[in-house]
């Protein structure tokens, strides 16, 4: 049986400052965490949130498990603003964008669900940042992956997936989905970014990201980057698992289109993990078959096979939801969830049919067609061109996180969530994985703790030295688990106690 | 796959239902129409002002 596929996404957000002489990103993202920090999420008596710990790093592992000299390792910054949250999620500066990572989620509705708690964790950050930026001027975020000029950032997926997968079969069956999936996972974009090419080359494509993509394996994420990244940092039992890191993906504005990304491919995942994937689909190119298919808008043309043939991204996409059905039945849907599953699998066929009759029926679902039909309908009102300065506006605009300023919230996208769970979710850990450990000890014992990361907590109890608490397991430190132990627990010197017996 | 054997018969059958029932197809088709102008009306509204320095000036580092 495949592993439960705990799964989570990572966003760093395009950030300017309005009313600054000069735009300063970095100090930008640093006052947003600070704000949301301190001016929030309030934690009385400190000055700063509890910090990230470092401890466990390894981004430069490769999980081809050779060192490969052309690969460059980033660099971890620790000299960054870093904040954990009680909802179990990493608020920090990334580069020179501000990122928030979900915390680790038992299923793809709960990813979303974290996914729309940090939109709203950024526009309580912004409104938190006014209070400490000089009068008249005003922090914006904008959740897209690119500036239109070059320059892009990322929206990374994690997947945990057993080790025992040969790294092989998880490249072969991640481009197939990786490049096809495109057609519903894509959030739109005016133009292409691609060196030597003009701008308007291309009216309008499917993807922010596609542009940026130029290897088909690697360990970058920054330069030459690969639709498959090789980082090999499990930040769990590294015997056991592994987290496929995606760096490939757009980020999504439409709640349907985030939970189809996430779902469909923990499923596919599932589905290669339980040997229910014989068939093998290889492009001839991968890397002009990503592009391609991002800038047809018509879905209609075949992507050349390794073997000779040919196949249309849809086509690809029908045999892959076919056989995640077949999987479905044979195994059940443990593995992503039964609620999740159930739900994926319906809003995978409604959104191929949808879009292979005409892509205007999956408006409410998927953000490149709803994107597009305000775009277009501007153009042709205005009799603008396809690169006019006021359809660009309209692309950036589209992922202003402000309701009254985005044009995603007034396109009539479908809502999954409710208020009341995403309002939930700002502050409460997910209680089905060792995020609701980390997020209830936050709550209730901020004060001891001295740091965090995704796989431990460093505690200060008074001690010689500071107590560290691994943490593993994603699946344990789950409230069923550890719950009566941490709300008994009288102070952080006790739950160590109770914990070591 | 029956669901999609299905869905795909069933496509053109619609269409040539739409054909008949041309009025029906014309109604919902303004009905659509008008929404979108209502929504281009809304976005002329909350459109930034200045949108040729609003892009020049959306300038961001690589990241990642």
């Amino acid at each position: 049986m495949a592993i439960r596929k705990i799964l989570g996404i990572e966003t760093e957000y395009g950030i300017i400052t309005r009313g600054a002489e000069e735009s300063n990103p970095i100090a930008a993202s640093s006052t947003l965490v600070r704000a949301y920090a301190t001016e929030v999420a309030g934690q009385p008596g400190r000055t700063r949130g509890v910090g990230w710990d470092f401890e466990d790093e390894m981004p430069g592992n490769d999980a081809r498990g050779e060192s490969l000299v052309r690969s460059y390792a980033p660099e971890v910054e620790t000299h960054l603003v870093n904040a954990v949250l009680t909802n179990g999620s990493r608020f920090y500066v990334d580069h020179a964008h501000p990122e928030l990572s979900t915390p680790e989620c038992s299923n793809a509705l709960q990813a979303l669900l974290y996914d729309r708690a940090g939109e709203e964790i950024l526009l309580k950050a912004m409104a938190g940042a006014r209070n400490l930026l000089p009068e008249g001027q005003e922090i914006l975020v904008y959740k897209n992956n690119s500036d239109g000029k070059g320059q892009s950032y990322g929206t990374h997926e994690n997947y945990l997936l057993a080790r025992s997968l040969p790294f092989g079969r998880i490249v072969t069956h991640a481009i197939t989905h990786f490049v096809t999936r495109q057609i519903y996972t894509g959030a739109g974009k005016l133009g292409t970014e691609v060196p030597g090419h003009r701008t308007d080359e291309v009216p309008y494509q499917l993807t922010q990201r596609a542009d940026f993509f130029e290897e088909e394996v690697g360990l970058e994420t920054t330069l030459k980057r690969p639709i498959v990244n090789t980082r090999d940092e499990p930040h769990a039992d590294a015997k056991k698992y592994r987290r496929l890191h995606v760096i490939v993906g757009d980020a999504n504005m439409s709640e349907a289109a985030t939970f189809l990304k996430l779902v469909t491919t923990a499923m596919w995942f599932a589905a290669v993990e339980d040997g229910a994937v014989e068939r093998e689909w290889r492009f001839a190119r991968p890397v002009q078959a990503l592009r391609q298919v991002s800038r047809d808008l018509e879905l209609s043309q075949p992507i050349e096979m390794a073997d000779g043939t040919s196949m249309t991204a849809l086509e690809i996409q029908w045999e892959l939801l076919a056989l995640c059905r077949d999987w479905a039945e044979r195994f059940g849907l443990d593995a992503v969830g039964e609620e999740a599953g159930r739900q994926g699998l319906a809003l995978w066929e409604e959104t191929l049919a949808g879009l292979e009759d005409d892509p205007a029926n999956v408006a409410d679902i998927v953000d490149w067609v709803a994107k597009l039909r305000v775009i277009d309908g501007f153009r042709r009102r205005h009799d603008l061109r396809w690169n006019a300065a006021k359809l660009r506006a309209m692309d950036l605009q589209y992922h202003d996180l402000r309701p009254e300023k985005s044009l995603a919230r007034r396109v009539g996208l479908r809502t999954l969530l409710s208020r009341e769970a995403v309002a939930n979710a700002i502050t409460e850990p997910p209680a089905d994985t060792r995020a609701w450990f980390r997020g209830r000890c936050l709550q209730r014992f901020s004060d001891q703790i001295v740091a965090a990361n995704w796989d431990s907590m460093v505690f200060d109890v008074g001690a010689a030295s500071l107590q560290r608490v691994p943490m593993m397991e994603p699946s344990r430190g789950t409230r069923d688990h550890v719950g009566k132990l941490v709300e008994e627990a009288t102070s952080a010197a006790d739950l160590i106690a109770r914990l070591a017996t | 796959m029956p669901e999609r054997e299905l869905k795909k018969k069933a496509a053109p059958q619609r269409r040539e239902e739409e054909v008949d029932e041309a009025p029906t197809a014309t109604a919902q088709g303004d009905k659509i129409k008008a929404e979108l102008d209502d929504l281009l009306d809304e976005i002329d509204e909350v459109l930034e002002a200045n949108a040729e320095d609003f892009v020049k000036s959306y300038i961001q580092k690589g990241g990642e």
